[in-house]
């Protein structure tokens, strides 16, 4: 039984699919990065998740044009985010619970929403796969990393982005230093709330195309909370990848391969434990890895704290 | 002379600006369902008749007043833990987890002692329920007060792992028999003793004891938080950790220790359900409980006699999006994202609410004390503290 787990083509397949699984998680866990370092935390990202993927969903399913979903998807995604950092920035609320406002507004909206506009779960041809010439015709490797649809690839592409964000670029510099120390940024001239709204919009839009990755990528389908808490543990690996674009790389693939090796097992009837149980894996996991991450690395100094000009 | 008189002035504003306090929840609910009115014009369903029959079907007939009132049965224990988490500065967020864990507890106590007497079985069914839901919420509370994880997200992937093991029990060893021997294995515990039922208040409806018990409950909340040493170090903790941490309390076990009657109150409001509405373990009993306690909570200013109007007020939201599905067919989503934009408007009225406790703490800061400038949650400071 375990065994058949063992083969060289199961292994390639769920490495592959675990590339492949990890491009939504990447996509949400990075811009939630972004916000994050700025000095918001956002929970509303699996909310935004679900209008990225339903507002993707409807307009291919409409027009059939895949490009102008993605592009809902952001639009969405930018509209979730102002709304989200005029609540949480310009009003200062308490993050934690204006998330989880976010989240039940986008749970309900994109549920309404699929239910007046398309009614029944329908199917729609999402992206293709786009084989690399020459590196996907490497053995093995080629069949694991090369052969993906274009928002997988650009899913990676991202973590190079905000990379540089991060270490090349002044705009980068002003979302760490308003993330760890508003007041010594306020008083050198960095607009504080303009670059947190900047954080948490660019964040949304990323949560947008995370969505979208869902709806017109890996599933080409929607149907009512279709995100089942992946935003979520998008934002648990934010803590875990340390605030960093590396380390979110890293824990978005543990989990994307930890998922593929269920939804494997799974495919080939492999009952390691009861399927309820193995469905479980993910979040013991990320319980686990928040017990070993927290403390481990410092948070952005100011995260989850509003930031008013004293005097 | 003149600064007494402008005592007086600012006590009587105080007392203006309280009410004010008060009714913002109110404006920020009237302005959430303003937008919903508007989405649904844009989808092309006139919001009159939606709402119309929302209203009447959550208020408007002895039997959806008394559906009203039973949904508000749960939303009110959960309310009540998360005003006793929210005070200390604690967010859980894992009422739905903890609501199933205190149900399944519940339904196993109840059924595997059949045998015992009525008043004992409910009592004993009841307290394990609230212990289920008390360790589970005291998990994320430990590991917040020993490792420093966000509860936040803690609490989410709780609720996720609650619900994985709920669909595995009540597809294995918690299935009722009789499923299994008639093949239809539709995924339910057998039926509860008998004695266990919680006695119906008006009979042939879902209207039962257990309203009594949660109204009791919101009373000796209050006193918990307002009038013993534990509530006050509870709330100190939430106002202002630092300070409480300087008054020699130790903030992170009361932080756990809110967590723990937090998880509490959601445990027995999942045992409520299986005893007093369903009578047995079924799949998606918890109803979204958990998420729209938090909007009741937060509606009642975090107080637990604002929570029970607040309760069946959403109560009776949730009754009337049903209704309101079936005779108008607008989606009962439509409340879920309404109650989505209740919370964002309500938490972010509290900023007038600071706003003005800062200026008021300003003017008159030789002779009385402002409340905190907390940037977190607004705590009203009423109550007789």
């Amino acid at each position: 039984m375990i065994s058949e787990l063992l083969q060289a083509s199961v292994i390639i397949g769920i490495l592959h699919s675990g590339i492949r699984l990890a491009a939504p998680y990447l996509y949400a866990a990075l811009g939630e990065t972004v916000a994050q370092r700025s000095g918001v935390l956002d929970l509303g990202v699996d909310g935004i998740m679900l209008m990225g993927a339903f507002s993707a969903f409807y307009v291919v399913y409409e027009t059939g044009n895949l490009w102008l979903g993605v592009a809902a998807a952001i639009f969405v995604g930018i509209l979730m985010g102002v709304l989200m950092s005029v609540i949480s920035v310009t009003y200062q609320a308490e993050q934690g619970i204006s998330g989880i406002g976010l989240y039940m507004f986008g749970l309900g909206l994109s549920s309404l929403l699929f239910r007046v506009l398309i009614g029944s779960v329908e199917g729609i041809s999402g992206f293709k796969e786009l084989p690399i010439p020459v590196l996907s015709d490497i053995p093995v490797i080629g069949d694991i990393f090369f052969d993906h649809s274009i928002l997988v690839y650009l899913a990676y592409v991202m973590v190079l982005v905000i990379w540089f964000l991060f270490e090349k670029t002044t705009l980068g510099l002003k979302v760490r230093a308003v993330g760890q120390n508003p007041e010594a940024a306020d008083s050198l001239g960095v607009g504080v709330n303009r670059v947190r709204y900047f954080g948490v919009i660019f964040g949304a839009a990323m949560a947008g195309m995370a969505g979208a990755t869902l709806s017109i990528d890996l599933l080409n389908v929607f149907q009512d909370n279709i995100t089942n808490g992946l935003g979520f543990i998008a934002v648990a690996l934010v803590y875990f990848g340390g605030w960093r674009p590396l380390g979110v790389l890293l824990g978005s693939l543990l989990f994307a391969t930890v998922s593929s090796l269920q939804l494997w097992g799974q495919a080939l009837d492999i009952q390691l434990l009861p399927s309820d149980l193995m469905v479980m894996l993910p979040y013991v996991l990320t319980i686990v890895v928040l017990v070993f991450s927290s403390g481990r690395v410092r948070q952005p100094a100011a995260l989850n704290k509003p930031f008013e000009r004293s005097g | 002379m003149s600064e007494k008189s402008s005592r007086s002035g600012s006590s009587r504003r105080l007392t203006a600006d309280r009410l004010f306090d008060a009714l913002l929840p109110v404006l920020a609910t009237l302005i959430a369902l303003a937008f919903g009115a508007i989405l649904l014009l844009f989808l092309g369903v006139n919001p009159l008749e939606a709402y119309g029959a929302l209203f009447r079907g959550a208020f408007g007939t002895v039997s959806g007043l008394t559906q009203t009132l039973a949904k508000a049965t749960p939303l009110l224990l959960v309310a009540l833990g998360i005003c006793i988490a929210f005070r200390a500065g604690v967010i859980n967020i894992g009422g739905e987890g903890q609501i199933i864990l205190g149900a399944i507890a519940a339904s196993a106590v109840a059924l595997a002692l059949p045998n015992l007497p009525g008043i004992l079985l409910v009592i004993l069914a009841l307290t394990v329920g609230a212990l289920a839901g008390a360790f589970w919420g005291g998990i994320a509370g430990v590991l917040k007060a020993r490792f420093g994880v966000n509860e936040i997200l803690s609490t989410v992937m709780l609720n996720a792992i609650a619900l994985q093991l709920m669909n595995f029990l009540l597809r294995g060893p918690m299935l009722d028999p009789e499923q299994i021997a008639a093949g239809t294995n539709v995924p339910q515990s057998a039926t509860l003793p008998l004695q266990v039922w919680l006695p119906r208040l008006v009979p042939r409806t879902l209207l039962h004891a257990g309203l009594i018990l949660a109204i009791v409950l919101a009373i000796l909340v209050y006193i918990f938080l307002w009038r013993t040493t534990i509530g006050y170090r509870i709330r100190a903790v939430g106002l202002n950790p630092s300070a409480a941490r300087y008054a020699g309390i130790p903030v992170k076990r009361y932080m756990a220790l809110a967590m723990i009657l937090s998880g509490a109150f959601a445990g027995l409001a999942g045992a409520v359900e299986v005893t007093g509405i369903h009578h047995r373990m079924i799949e998606g009993l918890t109803g979204g409980y958990g998420f729209t306690g938090i909007v009741a909570a937060l509606f009642g200013k975090l107080h637990p006699l604002g929570a029970i109007p607040a309760s069946i007020i959403f109560g009776g939201l949730l009754v009337g999006a049903d209704k309101m599905q079936r005779t108008v067919q607008v989606p009962s989503s439509l409340v879920v994202a309404v109650n989505g934009l209740i919370v964002l408007f309500v938490v972010a009225s509290d900023y007038f609410v600071r706003r003005r406790a800062r200026r008021r703490g300003r003017e008159v800061s030789e002779t009385e004390t402002s409340g905190p400038p907390r940037p977190a949650m607004d705590m009203p400071q009423e109550g007789g503290s």
